[in-house]
């Protein structure tokens, strides 16, 4: 069953008097529980892909489904929902709310969904594998960067989410952290059945992926 | 959850809060304040008629009912006060203005003392002779006088006779012969305070007296007092109304400008949250309860403030002003704080309401 399905999607940017096609045509399967990696080079059109799947932006044409909601036909109001209820997002720069604590940057997701209560067991089971639940009441700046995206990564998953977005998420981490992050995607990926999208320039990190597609002059093409 | 993610919003910059709170609280001061010093007043020039212990008195025609007014009435009419039944004492009282809110006292002593039972003198005692004066505590205080010290007014320098008890409707008193002559006011008096053999025929006298006297305002005591209100200050309403527009275009420009920062500095935050599904009434609920936190603190603030207005004003100038803290002004201050400041943030938060979490999100 695909859990994200795309046939000719396009999207056009204007810049100056000229149109940029940044995709030009995409279409693309993901099986739900898979795990797969968007790789290609900068201005391939991947981060697009990304924020028109995670309804940051609207496509201009073509077909999105989501968990079986079209996206095209969304208004903003749509495509917030969308973010609320089907797509976690685990951004290179992690993207942490400095002022809150991990717990309340994990609870603010919850917030915004409208989910009350106490955590599920489930959710308690990815803190403990991501390694984060000594670290509940630190603030963002009094954790290493492996450790923000590590909370980063919980936070995506905390409302369990139809599919986790992932742009570049070892970017600004060395190698050891990278290793780290990625084998954390892939055994959530693996225990949970959470199908992950991950876009990346690294060949390295795609290899974490069931399956990699690759980004060429904003069209895929099988790696 | 949003409750603590505005305190710790405000936590995060706490100079920023505390200075927008603090000029918040400045506008709820200045209300107060004003507010205060006119019911203050009122109460003072209140509790100082009283001190006189008339039962009525008659005021020269034409003159404010809360204004000490001038030397304008005939001493003539005196006597006929003098004669109607009840009446056991009648005093000339003669105001001379000497510039601001201040005033000199023209009293016949022995009369004016016999109708209120004398004065109660903390030192010294009265004039003695033309160059004397008597002051009440709060004037000594205010102008660091005691017995002895010399005081310049009306172009002339007095010895500070006596010290007494405020209370007793002026603070500078002087023979009142003496200042008819300084103020080339000769046979002129400003009011009369008139005592009865019984409280209970003031209504009647009045009566009486309005009949010879139609155009004099005749005032029972206590009616009088009743008429030291702001309400019946037209002038002071209209500049507490100038206060409270200024308060409330203050309150606009602090949140404004406060909350306006805000949202530029945390424009990427706003995108995460965009990107985690918080719709625009999400980030407007918020700033707005930002707002109102900032709002109820400068509030709080303004209030106490206030209380440092008072200290100030009855350490350093207790005989010119009298300052209140008037309670049922405290919920009204709060409430125009509180509207001007919902008025201040609604820009910056539709703004950032309306701001595209992409944008947001790629700003650094």
């Amino acid at each position: 069953m695909a859990i994200i399905e795309i046939q000719n999607l396009r999207k056009t940017f204007r810049s100056g008097d000229v149109d940029v096609h940044a995709l030009a045509g995409v279409d693309l399967r993901v099986k739900k529980g898979e795990f797969l990696a968007v790789v290609g080079k900068s201005g391939s059109g991947k981060s697009t892909l990304f924020h028109v799947l995670g309804g940051l932006t609207p496509p201009t044409s073509g077909t999105v489904k989501i968990d079986g909601k079209e996206l095209t036909a969304m208004d903003e109001t749509g495509r917030t929902r969308l973010r609320r209820e089907s797509v976690g997002f685990v951004f290179q720069k992690y993207n942490l709310l400095p002022t809150l604590t991990v717990r309340d940057n994990l609870e603010i997701a919850r917030d915004i969904s409208g989910v009350k209560g106490p955590w599920g067991a489930q959710f308690l089971d990815v803190i403990r594998i991501l390694g984060i639940e000594e670290k509940m009441e630190r603030k963002p700046r009094q954790l290493s960067g492996g450790e923000q995206q590590r909370v980063a990564i919980a936070r995506a998953i905390v409302n369990q989410p139809a599919i986790l977005l992932a742009d570049e998420p070892t970017g600004n981490l060395d190698t050891e952290n990278s290793d780290l992050v990625l084998g954390l995607l892939q055994h959530l990926n693996k225990k949970f059945g959470q199908t992950v999208l991950m876009i990346t320039h690294d060949p390295e990190a795609a290899a974490f992926a069931d399956r990699t597609v690759q980004m060429r002059d904003g069209l895929l093409h099988s790696a | 959850m949003v409750y603590k993610l505005v305190y710790e919003n405000l936590k995060h910059r706490p100079v920023r809060t505390l200075l927008s709170a603090l000029a918040i609280g400045l506008g709820v001061t200045m209300m107060l304040t004003l507010v205060g010093l006119g019911e203050g007043m009122m109460e003072d020039q209140a509790t100082r008629a009283r001190g006189v212990g008339a039962d009525l008195v008659v005021r020269a025609p034409g003159s404010s009912v809360v204004g000490m007014g001038s030397l304008s009435m005939n001493q003539r009419i005196l006597d006929y006060v003098r004669s109607q039944p009840h009446v056991v004492l009648a005093t000339p009282i003669g105001v001379h203005s000497t510039g601001g809110v201040s005033s000199i006292m023209g009293v016949n002593f022995e009369e004016f003392s016999a109708m209120g039972g004398g004065f109660k003198f903390r030192e010294g005692g009265k004039f003695a002779d033309q160059g004397e004066v008597i002051i009440d505590d709060l004037y000594a205080r205010e102008k660091h006088l005691k017995v002895g010290s010399k005081l310049n007014t009306m172009n002339r320098d007095w010895r500070v006779a006596g010290v007494f008890a405020s209370g007793k409707l002026g603070r500078v008193m002087i023979p009142l012969t003496l200042l008819q002559e300084l103020a080339s006011a000769n046979a002129k008096i400003t009011m009369i305070y008139v005592k009865l053999d019984d409280s209970s025929q003031t209504q009647a006298v009045i009566d009486g007296l309005k009949k010879q006297l139609p155009e004099y305002p005749i005032y029972a005591m206590e009616e009088l007092i009743k008429q030291f209100s702001v309400s019946n200050l037209p002038e002071l309403k209209a500049f507490i109304g100038v206060v409270v527009a200024l308060s409330v275009l203050f309150g606009f420009l602090v949140v404004f400008l406060a909350m306006y920062t805000a949202v530029l500095e945390r424009t990427r935050e706003i995108g995460i949250l965009k990107a985690l599904g918080a719709g625009p009434g999400y980030v407007l609920g918020i700033l707005l309860r930002e707002t109102v936190l900032l709002a109820v603190i400068g509030s709080a603030a303004g209030i106490l403030m206030s209380y440092g207005t008072r200290w100030l004003i009855s350490t350093f100038i207790p005989a010119s002003f009298v300052q209140a803290i008037v309670y049922s002004w405290w919920p009204i201050a709060a409430a125009i704080t509180l509207g001007s400041a919902v008025l201040g943030v609604l820009y910056p938060a539709l703004k950032a309401a309306k701001q595209d979490a992409l944008d947001s999100l790629s700003y650094d």
